[in-house]
């Protein structure tokens, strides 16, 4: 239970001989645009998201800076809309929805599963392409104007009254969409079919179900915003009656197709990282996953209940009362897959060798963070408390602790947890606990105070609350945490950067860890493993694994 | 996957191409017709054949004997259901309140 070193682990290689991998294998710019490898696209993909997420926090920070102030002083009212805008869309379909699955899932299901490669590496590589077809269309939509709908596009704003770019954005979604269908669509072929011998469903490493989860999602809803999207376009070009009263559509027809993908797409984002994070909270509580088997078809319930809960998006616009309750009740109904995880890696943590490495630190932020914005989502699944904070600062604060508190939490531990294996190269630690540190308070004082706010009243969206100047305070500590939170996220980046040449080798399984991708070098040769695996053990074989240890502590009795 | 694939056929293709362009005509037909509120209802039925030869036929389903294939097909169709009969449990029971 201390901050010293893990005292059984080996991470450094004593002499950093060179081996053929990945990453040496070939050279130039075309073997890197041309790959088929796995482990190729997700660094291509791990570079393209950067970039986007930092345009996105560009974003984030021009919208706190305006609210430093009650006055809106700092960007006209329609730039301000174009800010919020532009800050979701780039967040949620350029960084988050690809974060995991697109980096981490593209580098990590071939080798934690024992394959050669994704069933379909050239479809792989496509949806990376098509990923940077819609990143630019996205990029020249908002250099030439950008959009104003929020990133909810909502009907009849979007269809008839906007004038700013709907169709070139919702263009850049609808293809980048189809990135997303192609990732989910390769891993669910390559887990079904590609696996290890012995690598059965009950000896898969967590983080492979919340994977096969996470493409269900892809595969089955993201076709849904898509068709909202043609349809949004259509009805602007073609005056088609969808979503007009006008024309005989219906406005809340748009909602309903958007939500049920949209809100899925929250576990996008949020499965891959409890995947990260059972295997964190695996490999330093030195303990197999308590409850294996809930966790893992936890992670299939979460992708089937994220499907039927989607109107509690709807509950004040206008839909039925009926339906509304039912809806309420499927919600809190989503809550209990995801506490049985929570409470199983509380178990798991439970009398576990804890060590306090990054990852684990990162780990221990989402277990915080991600409870905090599950329980505020059941005030919002309550009809009566939604009705209250609807369009406040209250959901603005618990979608935050979940897609940023929980699915950015995931994505950093699971970076600093397989960065040895990805580069070869270890980290610095005690820059990564500071790090780690850094982004768990900046957040909390970015986001926490916007519960507040919301409760309080205020109003998600406005660039001006003059009228309201006691809401500054509250704004001011959320813009401060914005700037620690915005240092917590460049460290990593800094450090990462510099320790792929200056970190020391890393060994192959610097952590000691289970799961068959440590048990090839680090960084991994193209084809992943010198010979077919055959596992013949079960996930999370942590007491084979420390029984050396154990067997010298016998022999000293 | 489906290892009947190269070997369907390719009378069936062109069998299923002609019902597809007669569902097309009936479709073209049927927005000739006035038939009040089951306009609707005529055309998504005619289409709603025509996707279903094309599923069976064109993408091999008919004949697949891949497990994971009639797996992808079944959840879409009950993801398909779930976002269909949810949304109806709003337009149905809001004339209720």
């Amino acid at each position: 239970m201390s901050m010293a070193p893990n005292p059984i682990l080996q991470p450094t290689i004593p002499q950093a001989a060179e081996r053929e991998n990945y990453l040496n294998k070939e050279y130039g710019a075309w073997s890197w645009l041309l790959t088929t490898d796995h482990k190729r696209i997700a660094l291509l993909y791990l570079l393209s998201i950067t970039f986007f997420f930092f345009i996105g926090g560009f974003f984030a920070l021009l919208i706190r800076l305006e609210l430093l102030t009650p006055a809106g002083d700092l960007v006209q009212a329609d730039t301000y809309n174009k800010l919020f805008t532009m800050h979701g869309m780039v967040m949620v379909f350029f960084f988050l929805i690809p974060s995991i699955p697109a980096v981490l899932g593209n580098f990590l299901v071939p080798l934690m599963i024992g394959a050669k490669d994704l069933a379909f590496p050239r479809i792989n590589l496509i949806s990376w392409y098509l990923y940077i077809i819609g990143g630019v269309m996205m990029l020249h939509c908002m250099l030439t104007g950008g959009v104003d709908t929020g990133w909810t596009f909502y009907a009849p704003f979007s269809t008839s009254f906007t004038n700013t770019k709907i169709v070139e954005a919702g263009l850049a979604i609808f293809v980048a969409g189809f990135s997303s269908i192609l990732t989910g669509l390769n891993f669910v072929v390559t887990i079904h079919r590609m696996r290890a011998p012995g690598m059965t469903w009950s000896r898969l490493p967590l983080f492979i179900w919340a994977h096969y989860a996470t493409s269900i999602i892809q595969l089955l809803g993201t076709p849904v915003i898509a068709v909202t999207i043609v349809l949004v376009a259509a009805e602007r070009a073609l005056h088609l009656g969808i979503f007009d009263p006008k024309l005989g559509g219906d406005p809340l027809l748009f909602q309903h197709l958007f939500w049920f993908y949209s809100h899925p797409a929250v576990y996008i984002m949020i499965l891959p990282s409890m995947g990260v994070i059972t295997e964190i909270i695996a490999c330093f509580s030195r303990k197999r996953i308590f409850g294996y088997h809930f966790v893992a078809f936890s992670s299939i319930a979460i992708a089937v209940f994220g499907f039927l809960v989607w109107a509690h998006h709807m509950f004040v616009a206008g839909i039925s009362v009926y339906s509304a309750l039912v809806f309420s009740f499927l919600s809190y109904a989503v809550a209990l897959p995801s506490a049985i995880k929570v409470f199983n890696w509380t178990a798991t943590l439970y009398k576990g060798s804890i060590h306090y490495d990054a990852p684990m630190l990162y780990a221990f932020g989402f277990l915080g963070l991600f409870t905090i914005g599950g329980l505020t989502g059941l005030f919002l699944s309550a009809l009566g408390i939604d009705v209250h904070v609807t369009d406040t600062y209250f959901v603005v604060a618990h979608f935050h602790y979940i897609m940023v508190g929980g699915a950015v939490m995931g994505y950093l531990g699971g970076m600093h947890f397989w960065w040895p294996k990805i580069s070869g190269r270890l980290y610095p630690e005690g820059w990564a606990r500071l790090a780690a540190l850094i982004v768990f308070i900046g957040f909390n004082l970015t986001f926490f105070p916007q519960f507040v706010l919301g409760y309080m009243g205020m109003p998600r969206r406005y660039y001006d609350y003059s009228h309201m100047p006691e809401f500054q305070v509250l704004n001011v500590l959320s813009t401060a945490g914005a700037t620690v939170l915005g240092v917590g996220y460049l460290l990593p980046m800094i450090y990462f950067l510099w320790s792929m040449r200056y970190g020391k080798p890393a060994s192959d399984n610097p952590w000691n860890a289970a799961g068959l991708e440590w048990k090839t070098s680090s960084p991994p040769p193209t084809f992943n493993f010198d010979e077919e695996p055959i596992v013949t053990w079960e996930a999370y074989n942590y007491d084979e694994l420390d029984a050396p240890h154990q067997e010298e502590v016998q022999v000293a009795k | 996957m489906s290892t009947h694939s190269t070997s369907s056929p390719l009378k069936m293709y062109f069998a299923v191409f002609f019902a597809l362009l007669v569902g097309t005509g009936l479709t073209v037909f049927a927005a000739t017709l006035d038939l009040g509120r089951y306009n609707a209802a005529v055309a998504l039925g005619i289409a709603t054949v025509k996707a279903t030869l094309v599923a069976l036929f064109f993408m091999h389903v008919w004949h697949a004997s891949e497990k994971l294939t009639k797996l992808v097909v079944i959840a879409a169709l009950f993801f398909l259901l779930l976002l269909l009969g949810l949304t109806m449990s709003d337009y149905a029971t809001r004339l209720w309140s």
